[in-house]
């Protein structure tokens, strides 16, 4: 299974809510599948777009926020697994593409490659729904079912540790910054 | 327990009066208080996080959702964030309010907090943090006022030390 496949697969969907991604290949994939303004790239203090996406959530009961993470980014936050789980909100959707490898870096197998089980210790930290997907279409349902669902959700896809050839986009850091909260300003208007 | 109560409510009343509505934190001694007004308050919305690097991405989410934040942490972990306010608040200029007790400094006790106590200012200027103190009781509001004020205008972290002289009360 391919990472850019899942993501091509839910992006008709992810208009209907906030996207926090991390960097590297995450970023680079769903903005090469066309940006919208409710995306947002965190570009590096890789383990906080999940913490991004539980203050979005927290703030913002109402609105569905997808989380894009990572199995080495997660891996160096995984306190943040037992925050969110602590106040577990309800429209926040956590997805970890798990590839084994710190990719972007030159593809260096991290501890899920030797038998670290994501889906376990998100379940052990107490977020209520957890389920790991292998393929394309399951990616798809579990996707479809969190943002629709009304219990925090994390989604392991074991994915492919294949990326896209480049990490840079067209997109200046701080205009995506500044064009993500101004979407999210123009919600509350209407 | 000496810290002080009146003083804790004083600094947390001007945090309200300032519009914050999500804070942050990770429980230490001096903190105890000011973390219990935010638990008793249901305007507010706490957050106890695991590390304080943590906070650093909920309260860039909050500012997104037009969320006023503060972030009550020990110096020490002010020292656990560091990456976090570089490589995301500083990159995408998130304005932060950090409220940071000054352990390890003048009249400490506990010997393992001394060496956080030495590096606390020295790194804050190192990373260009404007910062102030909380030391006295009548200039605790405008204080906080104030460096949130300049966290909003400038979009970058400020820090306020609690120092001793404002959380502890000597027995």
């Amino acid at each position: 299974m391919l990472r850019l496949d899942c993501l091509r697969s839910v992006y008709p969907e992810l208009e209907n809510g906030l996207v926090v991604t991390i960097m590297g290949a995450v970023a680079a994939e769903l903005h090469s599948l066309g940006h919208r303004p409710n995306f947002f790239y965190l570009q590096h203090a890789m383990g906080l777009a999940s913490s991004t996406g539980l203050g979005l959530a927290l703030c913002l009961p109402e609105q569905t926020v997808i989380v894009f993470d990572g199995d080495g980014s997660l891996l160096m936050n995984l306190g943040s697994l037992t925050t969110m789980a602590r106040y577990r909100p309800k429209k926040l959707v956590h997805v970890v593409f798990d590839n084994e490898s710190l990719l972007s870096v030159g593809g260096f197998p991290t501890a899920t490659s030797t038998g670290t089980d994501l889906e376990g210790i998100a379940r052990s930290s107490g977020i209520p729904r957890v389920i790991t997907v292998r393929s394309v279409e399951s990616f798809k349902a579990a996707v479809s079912d969190a943002m629709q669902g009304s219990e925090l959700t994390t989604i392991i896809a074991k994915v492919e540790a294949k990326g896209p050839a480049g990490y840079v986009t067209d997109l200046a850091l701080l205009e995506n910054r500044f064009q993500f909260r101004r979407h999210i300003q123009s919600l509350k208007g209407r | 327990m000496p810290v002080s109560v009146t003083n804790s409510k004083l600094i947390y009343d001007a945090l309200k009066e300032c519009d914050i509505r999500l804070v942050s934190a990770l429980p230490e001694t001096w903190l105890v208080h000011l973390i219990r007004s935010a638990e008793e308050d249901p305007e507010m919305i706490l957050v106890r996080l695991a590390k304080e690097e943590e906070a650093v991405g909920i309260s860039a989410g909050a500012h997104f959702a037009g969320v006023k934040s503060a972030m009550l942490m020990q110096n020490h972990g002010f020292l656990a964030s560091i990456n976090g306010i570089v490589s995301f608040a500083h990159l995408y200029k998130i304005p932060l309010l950090m409220l940071i007790s000054y352990r390890g400094s003048f009249g400490e006790r506990d010997p393992w907090q001394t060496q956080g106590g030495n590096v606390t200012e020295p790194v804050l200027r190192a990373l260009r943090i404007p910062y102030f103190f909380l030391d006295a009781l009548d200039t605790v509001k405008k204080r906080i006022r104030q460096a949130q004020t300049l966290a909003e205008s400038s979009l970058q972290p400020v820090a306020l030390l609690l120092t001793r002289d404002l959380m502890w009360e000597e027995q």
